[in-house]
């Protein structure tokens, strides 16, 4: 860890100057991902900007008939509270598929969104990697990558988001507000928040710099069958090989997004209309432009016979 | 006291202490923070500074520069000690293969470099960040596969043997055998991974060392750290009362001592060091992968007429092999016979012991192979085993085992736990969307006898202090050592202090290749032994047949309290245990039967485990409650070893990929379901006058090929490469919708 300064910031316009205007900057929040990444090194802000007092923590409805979630909501708050649970239920078991509890009482919504890669790669500083030092090479390429993407990632880097909550909030197309330094707000759809590596997997999304999450809204209830499906080699705490979202109506329509397979929550809205053919006719479609290596190839076979699971749960 | 002939009649076998469950003496101290670990030994020396380890960034080649000039500058730093400040290597210490410091050479990744000491953890570790390195990379081989086709017959373990162990005609009973199997398995590397990291503290008085460190073999490294410090083995003090865990990483010593005394001179301060858990993977040791070949003949009958097994494993140069095929001489009767292992070159970190060396892997296969044979036959795999035991070693059939309940542990354990409900025919059960399987094996570990000495004080007040430099690696060694001085003093349990893990101490057996419980406890016997006689000649008892009995010393009708003994002052005994020829006479061991039941998804492939039951022939158990943990412990390493634990080997660069325990995955609580586990106890009195034998590595022994094999009886997928992971049998499974 590289010796840092540290403020805590009394409104959001401070924070977002403050990280605008000093070089190396970041914000921290719940600081479950920052903070280790910190520790070695991978991540070293010169300066954090801490945005707990900010308020944001609330859960209120809107007047379109959806939620906005507070940046600042924990992720236990949010999986638990009663409107979510009943009318967002992929998000809660989305969320309560993540971490442990310990983490989720201290991790922050708009923290999650932002989680990076656990490529084992990324991890390693002594080996190239163009997200944590760009232009350095990926070593993940030809190397181990059994847990990396199959889909829309490049040839600068294969690493996927992590995430299990985005998932979710992908398939109920949730909006990304923020607050940038000059004061200006704007609604970012999650669809793209996240960016695929292409040539520049250094950078993760679409923020400005400076730019501070406020609230995630959800839209109005969609109804149907809400499932979050988690594939991973242990019952409990570790990423997923492939999750799936899903929302599905009673005649078999619905929406479905992956997890575990790309930059970013991997969501095809036109594929969904094969939904009632079965998962085959959805996946073919989802990952048609799929490059998985021979580590990982299995991934698309598993995201087929995981959403066949997810469409017989709802059936049943 | 000399154990040459079997034990009769002595103390022990009252029982009113030893094997009754008694919770651990040291468990409220667990749980409550007051049992200190290396790390947090905050008193035992003033003026503590912190050492942080950098690791090479390569894995074979060598330095060309080394810059820790800024290093030395940045805030805090009091000393930078560098592998170059070494013309060579230090000498190595007992049992190490990898160099733990000096010289430019580097022979794998993450091997010491150089340590940097500073006033706090953060400023040793910002520091740390700032030394540069040049290497020049060797090309070096990383791939045991590759390796394995040219790779030598390694020397056998047992020196009297020839590389290549036959007995009989294996090649003529395997062609002329009616029913055959002939397969290659595969196990990956593997990691320790203990909760508590490699830490010492190091001080310097003069010239004189002292370390308090997390070690299970205190004799060993107290010896090797004055090796690898070219010092007097006197000037050497090694402390470790309390280990958080080991399973074999922490039996020799490590960088962080050689490096946190080497700070401490260097810095003129003592010196702290935990090595950090990417370290641990790549700078310690691992379980090394093994490519096995078995290849079996029996009768139409079921009984076995031959049996091959091999095993290649790779090491860093004058390496050892991983032991994988000594079960398969031992379990099984067969009169053709042939086993040998062979050990390529690699360049990855050093291979040594972890819990069960060879019999982990070893049974993960050979179990494997005997549940597909007991198939191939039209066996039930239970039936198969018992049909092919044997009383005596398969290649001396003079010589009888001392005990073998695998029988019973097999009957047993197919009674309890429903085994008849078992469905032959593989694939065949279904509940819902799961597919349910049961899977058996057998396991073996052999019980090793090697001497050990503790000293007990009477004080007194009348309570007694046990000594000796035995290690408590979160076994129970300090409950069972108490049990036992209580039994032998005839006094209650919390009248006995237990003092451990000091090198000022008697030498013990240490822990390791569960050896631990029976030797040190028979060594404290022989010093109670003693401890008995002086306090009888005290009290003037002339009497041959002297009574230790609630708290009192009876003979001839005459009884006096304990205490009366040590008015004129403390009587102390110091004494061990050696022994003579009975393992040599009696081939000593443990065994299980071990049997699994796994629920796997149809869709996803995802194994979960539903039940597991253990029963164990393990000599006397001292004390069922903290043997039950070993066991259970040892299931659950297994269920790792089976279903997900696998260090994956980056082949171009030469490193262990997941070197954290976010990727290097280990189950959780929500991976192990009910465990249950039965002890037959029976005293085996050729062991030692304790009558017991070791169990810590028995219940690992077995576990994952049983686990393997219900996975095959629910799927009808047979995967021959561990760990048993979803992508290695999805595309197999049947259509679900």
């Amino acid at each position: 860890m590289k010796a840092f300064t540290y403020a805590r910031a009394k409104s959001a316009a401070e924070a977002a100057a403050a990280v605008a205007q000093t070089p190396g900057a970041k914000f921290l929040a719940g600081g479950t991902n920052l903070l280790d990444l910190m520790k070695l090194q991978i991540e070293t802000p010169t300066h954090l900007v801490d945005v707990q007092d900010l308020g944001f923590d609330k859960i209120e409805a809107t007047p379109e008939g959806g939620l906005r979630i507070g940046a600042l909501v924990r992720n236990t708050a949010l999986a638990s509270d009663p409107r979510v649970r009943r009318d967002y239920g992929v998000l809660t078991r989305a969320i309560v598929a993540g971490a442990s509890g310990q983490l989720r009482n201290k991790a922050t919504t708009a923290g999650n969104l932002l989680q990076r890669t656990r490529c084992p790669y990324f991890y390693d500083t002594n080996q190239p990697c163009n997200k944590r030092q760009p232009g350095s090479g990926c070593a993940a390429i030809g190397g181990y990558s059994r847990q990396l993407g199959v889909v829309g990632t490049s040839d600068a880097c294969i690493a996927t988001y992590p995430g299990d909550m985005a998932v979710a909030m992908r398939v109920l197309d949730a909006q990304v507000e923020t607050v940038d330094p000059a004061g200006a707000r704007r609604s970012i759809p999650i669809a793209d928040f996240h960016r695929l590596w292409g040539d520049t997997p250094q950078v993760e999304t679409n923020l400005k710099r400076g730019e501070l999450i406020t609230a995630v809204t959800l839209p109005r209830p969609l109804g149907g069958k809400h499932i979050y499906q988690k594939v991973r080699d242990r019952a409990s705490y570790a990423f997923a090989l492939v999750s799936v979202a899903a929302v599905i109506q009673p005649d078999g329509s619905g929406r479905v997004a992956f997890g575990g397979v790309a930059p970013k929550p991997w969501r095809v809205e036109t594929a969904e209309a094969a939904m009632p053919q079965g998962a085959k006719a959805v996946t073919t479609q989802v990952f048609a432009v799929a490059r998985p290596t021979n580590d990982n190839r299995f991934k698309l076979l598993l995201a087929e016979r995981t959403l066949a699971a997810v469409i017989a749960e709802a059936r049943a | 006291m000399r154990f040459d002939t079997p034990a009769g009649t002595n103390p022990i076998d009252q029982l009113k202490v030893v094997g009754r469950a008694t919770s651990r003496i040291d468990g409220k101290f667990k749980t409550t923070g007051t049992a200190p670990y290396a790390y947090e030994r905050h008193d035992v020396v003033p003026n503590q500074a912190y050492g942080f380890v950098v690791g090479a960034a390569i894995a074979k080649g060598r330095i060309s520069a080394m810059n820790v000039e800024d290093a030395k500058a940045a805030p805090g730093v009091l000393a930078v000690v560098s592998t170059l400040d070494y013309a060579k290597p230090l000498p190595l210490g007992k049992m190490n293969i990898a160099h733990l410091f000096g010289g430019a050479d580097v022979a794998h990744y993450h091997q010491a470099i150089a340590v940097v000491i500073a006033e706090t953890f953060e400023q040793a570790r910002a520091a740390a960040s700032l030394i540069r390195t040049d290497y020049a990379r060797s090309p070096g081989k990383f791939d045991l596969a590759r390796e394995a086709a040219d790779a030598p017959i390694a020397p056998a373990s047992d020196k009297t043997k020839l590389p290549i162990d036959k007995v009989g005609d294996f090649a003529g009973a395997f062609a002329a055998a009616p029913v055959k199997l002939d397969q290659t398995y595969m196990t990956p590397d593997e990691s320790h991974a203990m909760m508590e990291p490699h830490a010492s503290i190091a001080a310097w008085d003069g010239d004189k060392l002292t370390v308090w460190t997390s070690n299970q073999m205190i004799h060993w490294s107290k010896g090797s750290l004055a090796t690898t410090l070219s010092i007097p083995e006197e000037k050497v003090r090694v402390d470790s009362p309390y280990i958080g865990g080991g399973f074999g990483g922490k039996l020799f010593i490590r960088s962080d001592v050689v490096l946190a005394a080497l700070g401490a001179k260097a810095a003129r301060r003592p010196v702290k060091i935990a090595l950090t858990r990417p370290l641990m993977m790549n700078n310690t040791t691992h379980r090394p992968a093994t490519i096995q070949h078995i290849r079996m003949g029996a009768t139409r009958d079921g009984r076995l007429t031959a049996i091959a097994h091999s095993s290649t494993s790779g090491n860093l140069p004058d390496g050892k092999p991983e032991t994988a095929v000594e079960q398969t001489k031992l379990l099984y009767a067969a009169a053709n016979r042939e086993t040998y292992m062979k050990l390529a070159t690699l360049d990855l970190p050093e291979g040594n012991a972890m819990r069960a060396p060879g019999e982990a892997p070893g049974l993960m296969v050979l179990e494997m192979a005997m549940d597909e044979m007991a198939e191939k036959l039209g066996v039930d795999p239970v039936e198969f085993r018992i049909l092919n035991d044997t009383q005596v070693d398969p290649e001396k059939p003079g010589r009888p085992f001392s005990q073998r309940h695998l029988v019973e542990c097999l009957r047993t354990g197919a009674e309890k736990f429903g085994w008849s409900k078992r469905h032959a025919t593989p694939g065949r059960v279904r509940e819902g969307r799961y597919l349910i399987g049961m899977g058996m094996a057998a396991g073996i570990r052999n019980n090793q006898l090697t001497k050990s000495a503790a000293r007990i004080k009477l004080e007194r007040d009348g309570r007694l202090t046990v000594e000796t430099d035995m290690t408590d690696i979160g076994t129970g060694t300090y409950t069972i050592l108490a049990q036992t001085a209580a039994e032998m003093m005839g006094v209650p349990l919390d009248r006995i202090d237990v003092k451990l893990g000091d090198s000022d101490f008697p030498a013990s057996s240490g822990s390791g290749g569960q050896w631990g419980a029976n030797n040190s406890t028979a060594g404290l016997y022989a010093a109670c032994v003693k401890l008995r006689a002086a306090v009888a000649r005290q009290l003037g008892f002339i009497e041959a047949d002297v009574q230790f009995a609630d708290g009192k010393v009876t003979a001839g009708g005459r009884s006096v309290d304990l205490r009366d003994a040590a008015r004129g002052g403390p009587i102390v005994a110091e004494d061990g245990i050696e022994y003579g020829t009975l393992d040599k006479q009696y081939q000593q061991s443990t065994f299980a039967g071990h049997f699994v039941e796994v629920a796997v998804d149809g869709y996803t492939g995802e194994t979960r485990i539903r039940r597991m039951l253990a029963v164990c022939d393990a000599g006397r158990i001292l004390n069922p409650k903290t043997a039950r943990s070993q066991v259970i412990g040892a299931m659950t390493m297994g269920a790792g070893a089976a279903l997900v634990e696998e260090l994956a080997v980056d082949k171009r660069f030469g490193f262990f990929v997941n070197h954290d325990l976010a990727s290097y995955e280990v189950p959780v609580h929500a991976d192990i379901p009910h465990q249950e586990v039965i002890f037959l106890d029976y005293p085996d009195d050729k062991s030692s006058p304790m009558k017991a034998k070791g169990v810590g590595e028995l219940g690992l022994c077995g576990v994952g090929a049983a686990i393997a094999n219900a996975i095959y009886n629910a799927t009808g997928v047979r995967v021959r490469d561990y760990p048993i992971t979803l992508d290695k049998y999805l595309e197999k499974l049947p259509e679900m919708s």
